[in-house]
């Protein structure tokens, strides 16, 4: 008899898309359970009913709730979407830098700081505009663009006086002359689902600061450049944002692991959801598989 | 359709028959983001504010 796989699904609000994913596994009939993660915590030595879970979904916004919950299911030998290895790469700009550089995947050119000093010193050689972003943090957040030498004082200064310590890793990015548009492509596995072009006015073109949506299509090119991407920072359920660069085509600037698709699904037609329930469903047919050998 | 009441402005809000708990509705009145925390008596209250880990 085949069995059914109870699946947890860690989440923070209930977005569109959480609302998509449990809406997909109920017509699956899969037996899930809501894992609000205000309300969790996690008793080290007595993992108890979390051991019931033959996967884990995460979908949490905080990215230290959901990458510490990734590392004690992972303890305890519970297979999550995705690993805390991915989460680890892909929740930190720098690490998702040095992931694609090692698998030679093109992207902005970047420089990372850890001093006033040091960051001033890079933009310098850098030439202007550069644009600077918080190591951790997404929807297009304190992003700044930096024009000049003044600015760049100004906003360093702010970032060291004012900032955690994380806002004294400065992260220094190229600024690149987008033409009014980005892509996001949305990876499952070994697949690219869809791509849709974000389109804006302003040069932060997320969808969370007012970029609208229009289809993309998944050329050959946009294939093979995110499933490579996907592949640098450890693969599973991947949101990929593109650049296309004037001279240097297109260049992958960050992976989201816990991507939205409000805009993507509607757009390309695509059940993005239920694909990430199947490809949840198959890491834990893999686990049962592995456990019964 | 039921109604809860923003505990800001104390406008009314209905919310969809399709609407469950833990959702976020934005008050049409003031703008703020609630978080659906009942339905039967439907009630929101406000969302917890964004920090700076959160993203996608």
């Amino acid at each position: 008899m085949r069995r059914r796989y109870r699946i947890g699904v860690l989440y923070s609000r209930l977005r569109v898309e959480e609302k998509w994913i449990f809406a997909a596994l109920e017509r699956r009939g899969v037996d899930y359970e809501r894992l609000d993660d205000r309300e969790v915590h996690f008793d080290l030595s007595r993992p108890g009913d979390w051991l019931t879970f033959d996967a884990v979904l995460e979908r949490s916004i905080s990215y230290y709730s959901g990458l510490y919950a990734l590392r004690t299911l992972e303890g305890w030998g519970i297979p999550t979407v995705n690993t805390a290895r991915v989460a680890e790469i892909c929740g930190d700009k720098w690490n998702t830098s040095v992931a694609l550089e090692r698998a030679g995947v093109p992207q902005p050119r970047v420089r990372l700081a850890f001093s006033v000093e040091a960051a001033l010193q890079a933009m310098e050689e850098m030439g202007y505009p550069v644009v600077i972003k918080p190591v951790i943090g997404s929807w297009g957040r304190l992003l700044a663009k930096v024009n000049d030498r003044e600015a760049a004082e100004a906003i360093l200064e702010h970032k060291a006086t004012l900032g955690s310590a994380q806002h004294s890793m400065f992260y220094i990015q190229e600024y690149i002359p987008k033409p009014g548009r980005d892509i996001r492509a949305i990876v499952v596995g070994d697949r690219v689902l869809a791509a849709i072009y974000r389109n804006a006015e302003h040069w932060i073109t997320n969808t969370a600061r007012g970029g609208q949506g229009t289809l993309c299509p998944v050329t050959p090119e946009i294939e093979d450049l995110c499933l490579r991407a996907a592949q640098a920072v450890g693969g599973g359920v991947l949101g990929i944002d593109l650049v296309e660069h004037p001279e240097r085509g297109l260049l992958v600037n960050e992976v989201n692991h816990t991507t939205e698709f409000h805009t993507v699904q509607p757009l390309s037609g695509v059940d993005v959801a239920d694909e990430i329930v199947a490809y949840t469903l198959e890491v834990a047919r893999q686990r049962v598989m592995e456990q019964s050998l | 359709m039921s109604q809860a009441t923003c505990p800001e402005c104390a406008a009314e809000i209905a919310l969809q028959a399709s609407t469950e708990i833990g959702e976020i509705l934005v008050c049409p009145d003031c703008g703020i983001d609630l978080e659906v925390i009942s339905l039967e008596p439907p009630m929101v209250e406000p969302a917890p504010m964004e920090q700076e880990d959160w993203g996608e």
